[in-house]
């Protein structure tokens, strides 16, 4: 055997394991899924069979219509907040803060990160609860008259989750602004650009593909959640996940939950393709 | 224009502690509800919490899949990220992307798949199955780190190791690894800290054996309690413990 | 110990580039030899393919008699110093001398000793427990070297193991080098782009260009009489006039046709071959040497390159009669 040869079949061997497990526990179930979305229910029994019913409820019934749309509304607000408020944050710690103190600064800015996920949606809930910090301060303040209504509405589910993505953000976005060269600054400056125009020019573009790449994972991270909407918005206007949820456990309809996670993945991939361009997600 | 921008700073900083500030704070409430006003100091409800014997049976359980499926990511990941850099392959541009994919798809949809196959498989769900969800999740990470860390200086010493008689293996122990220790070691602790606060994949796919962030959930489900906000500073205090640790043992000795 | 090298018409393809064009060489047990070329010539890929790295397309190697088809690196009788060292940055200087013996099984407090006594050879005795990164570059180049020759091996390959040190400490090191081949007697195979760095340590000097070797021999031979332009020109500099039925740009000389090239130093008022009067355009005293150019008053357009003894003393625009005291005709 050349050595070529033999040190492919090392490599083979080396890359197996890894490429069973994904085939074994996440091409397969969803293969399986898939499968799945296809059956339909007679009473509480799936029966198997092809057929489009799951899809073309899916798309049809208003439920399952406003809950994609929903999801989707939400998910591009927080995506686009988050990047906008996560921008300058990592920029001031990258570029004001002095470099001794950078990795402080940003451990600080991200150490809620560390907190339980659902422990923080929770936490939320206290601060914008009824009874929570924020009316109880407007109203001692006498700001207001009535509590406000801020939990279970959409406002809190957005604000949970920018509240998460910011600090997501701003781990990924000042990573990519301090790998820069201060020199592409000076030369643009030197150049006589003004400092918008180094930002716009030269700043901008080259940070892009981490921006992009971080605001994909927002995406995802968002548009599956079921946590963050089921505690801070509540049962008044549903997520896609939330359905999900809902018509595997009340009703026990897995095809419908199947279909309905067929068409949320159908959303990611159609964000993929959009922002593909800019993409790297193997160097995070 | 200065002071703008540590205005701003000051504000994202409370926006961001803000949370975890009346988290913590209410967790010392002398009273059943955590929301003002503050009734005073109390520890009661840490003694509840840390008294209560399946909120420690889901520690127990969130620590054991955590670290093992971690492990389990962090070894495939390495393997498969040192072939697919070292070894020209066919199809390896196909099989990173394979490799990353789940990456890109949401927890739910990787639980609700898996459900559906154990189910057909007839397959009992238990903390083994969440924790073959959690390598699902944690493997592109530890590839991505591990293949992104592989530089020309570890492929040099590499091939002078083999040069001076180490087979593969050898390799892999005595070189690749402890030269990328410290990446291995991030990808480790952001894999445990990923598994150990998922909870989709963990609330479906077990039954009895439950971990922590569903037990928090369930806690969730009898309203408000200040018992939630000692759990939670528990968790907090922990994790930012280990966060610390990591920074001051990994990437200090890094540099 | 030693062992002898035969390439047999190899040929590298690398895509569409044909990296070695069907080479031969032989290299005998103990010998010091040097590839030398520029960067591309092929010089690289050919010590890659002694030391197992890559295979050749068509072709065979043989070391020591034995064909090394399908012979995997760790298996082969060759180590090799890489040109960025390749020092194993988590490992003492002792670990690392002593790693290829670990490989093999060898007992610790056995290959402790021999890694001390390897250290000794390049004359790093007692720091056995610095780490690589303690060490200046000239340290890490002998802990290199002392690693490659602890398992004692038949063959040492060198990539440019020199390349990366100031020019003071690389003359310095190849004196060494050579000093450190004589005493332990293993067959040398040195791969350089540095033709001084070639002359100073090589028992023979390989010149190779776009995959093919253009010549060989002891460095006296291959400089003195380079067997074709390229190695002429790549061992030093050299004036080229092209002669054509006697007669050449300078007049009438007495050589057959072809390129005539002459050494710089080769060049004074004595000589054999004349080259007729020539004016001095410029000259620069170089320290051993006084570097002139000259234009032949017979061809105006033409500039030689003329290095004359350090007491010379030419003006700018003064007339030489100069002569060749040794050429070659390519």
């Amino acid at each position: 055997m050349t050595l070529e040869a033999k040190e492919r079949r090392l490599g083979w061997g080396l890359v197996a394991p890894a490429l069973v497990w994904t085939g074994a526990f996440f091409v397969l179930p969803f293969v399986a899924m898939l499968a799945l979305s296809f059956a339909h229910m007679e009473g509480r029994t799936v029966v198997h069979g092809f057929g489009a019913g799951n899809y073309v409820r899916a798309f049809t019934d208003w439920t399952m219509v406003k809950a994609l749309v929903n999801s989707l509304e939400i998910t591009v607000l927080v995506t686009v907040v988050s990047v906008v408020l996560a921008y300058p944050l990592a920029a001031i710690i990258a570029f004001r803060v002095p470099a001794r103190w950078q990795r402080l600064a940003l451990l600080m800015a991200v150490l809620p990160f560390w907190t339980s996920y659902v422990v923080r949606s929770y936490s939320w809930l206290l601060v914008l609860g009824q009874n929570g910090v924020v009316n109880k301060t407007l109203l001692g303040l006498g700001l207001i008259a009535e509590p406000l209504e801020i939990a279970s509405t959409r406002t809190a589910t957005v604000i949970g989750f920018v509240h998460f993505f910011v600090m997501l953000l701003t781990l990924t976005i000042y990573a990519n602004l301090i790998q820069l060269s201060p020199n592409y600054m000076r030369a643009a400056q030197d150049l006589g650009a003004g400092r918008w125009q180094t930002f716009r020019h030269v700043v901008l573009p080259l940070t892009l593909p981490g921006v992009v790449t971080g605001a994909f994972l927002t995406f995802v991270l968002c548009i599956g959640d079921y946590i963050t909407p089921q505690i801070l918005g509540g049962n008044a206007e549903l997520t896609l996940p939330q359905l999900i949820m809902l018509q595997m456990g009340r009703s026990g309809n897995f095809p419908l939950a199947s279909a309905l996670s067929v068409v949320l993945m159908g959303v990611v991939t159609l964000a993929y393709f959009l922002s593909a361009r800019w993409l790297r997600l193997d160097r995070l | 224009m200065r002071v703008l921008g540590w205005i701003y700073m000051a504000l994202a900083y409370v926006f961001v502690f803000l949370p975890v500030a009346v988290l913590v704070a209410f967790s010392f409430q002398d009273g059943r509800l955590p929301v003002p006003p503050f009734q005073g100091f109390s520890l009661r409800w840490y003694e509840k919490v840390l008294g209560n014997d399946d909120l420690m049976a889901a520690l127990g359980n969130s620590f054991l899949v955590a670290v093992v499926s971690s492990a389990i990511a962090l070894v495939l990941g390495f393997l498969a990220a040192h072939a697919l850099a070292r070894v020209r392959l066919p199809g390896s541009v196909l099989m990173r992307g394979v490799l990353i994919a789940p990456m890109t798809v949401s927890y739910l949809i990787i639980a609700l798949g898996l459900l559906t196959m154990f189910g057909a498989a007839g397959v009992k769900l238990s903390l083994w199955t969440v924790g073959a969800g959690h390598v699902v999740i944690n493997l592109p990470l530890c590839f991505a780190i591990c293949f992104a860390a592989m530089g020309d200086q570890q492929r040099s010493a590499e091939r002078a190791a083999r040069d001076l008689g180490a087979a593969e293996w050898q390799v892999l122990w005595h070189i690749s690894a402890p030269m990328l220790a410290a990446p291995l070691a991030a990808a480790f602790f952001l894999s445990v800290t990923f598994s150990w606060d998922e909870f989709i994949i963990a609330f479906l796919l077990t039954r009895f054996d439950v971990t922590l962030p569903v037990e928090i959930w369930s806690m969730l489900r009898s309203g408000l309690s200040p018992a939630t906000n000692a759990v939670g500073s528990l968790v907090f205090l922990v994790s930012v413990t280990l966060v610390v640790a990591l920074e001051l043992l990994v990437f200090r000795r890094a540099k | 110990m030693t062992a002898g090298v035969s390439v047999r018409g190899v040929s590298q393809r690398y895509g569409g580039a044909l990296a070695l064009d069907d080479v031969s060489l032989e290299i005998m047990a103990g010998e010091f030899v040097v590839l030398l070329g520029p960067s591309g010539c092929g010089k690289t890929t050919l010590l890659n393919l002694i030391g197992g790295f890559a295979e050749p397309t068509r072709g065979q190697v043989l070391i020591g008699g034995k064909d090394m088809a399908g012979v995997a690196p760790k298996e082969r009788p060759t180590t090799t110093v890489f040109q960025d060292y390749a020092l194993f940055p988590h490992m003492s200087l002792a670990e690392n001398v002593g790693f290829g013996l670990r490989m093999r099984g060898v007992a610790k407090a056995e290959r402790m000793a021999r890694a001390e006594e390897m250290l000794a050879l390049v004359g790093l005795d007692g720091r056995g427990d610095r780490r690589p990164h303690e060490l200046s570059g000239g340290q890490r180049q002998r802990v290199a070297l002392a690693r490659a020759l602890a398992v004692s091996p038949d063959v040492l390959l060198l990539d440019e193991p020199l390349g990366a040190l100031d020019l003071k400490l690389r003359r310095a090191m190849q004196d060494e080098l050579k000093a450190i081949q004589r005493r332990v007697g293993t067959t040398f195979v040195h791969v350089t782009h540095d033709q001084e760095e070639a002359m100073g340590i090589a028992d023979r000097i390989v010149v190779m260009n776009g995959g093919k070797i253009e010549d060989q021999g002891p460095p006296r031979e291959v400089y003195m009489r380079p067997k074709s332009l390229f190695a002429a020109g790549f061992m030093g500099e050299v004036n080229r006039i092209k002669v054509k039925g006697g007669v050449s740009a300078l007049g009438m000389m007495a050589v057959p046709d072809g390129v005539l090239c002459i050494r710089p130093e080769a060049i004074s008022t004595a000589g054999a071959l004349r080259l007729g009067p020539c004016r001095v355009r410029d000259a620069a005293f170089f320290g051993g040497y006084v570097r002139a150019h000259v234009v032949p008053v017979a061809a105006p357009d033409m500039v030689l390159v003329v290095h004359l003894p350090q007491g010379a003393e030419v003006a700018e625009g003064q007339v030489l009669d100069l002569g060749a005291s040794a050429h070659v005709v390519l």
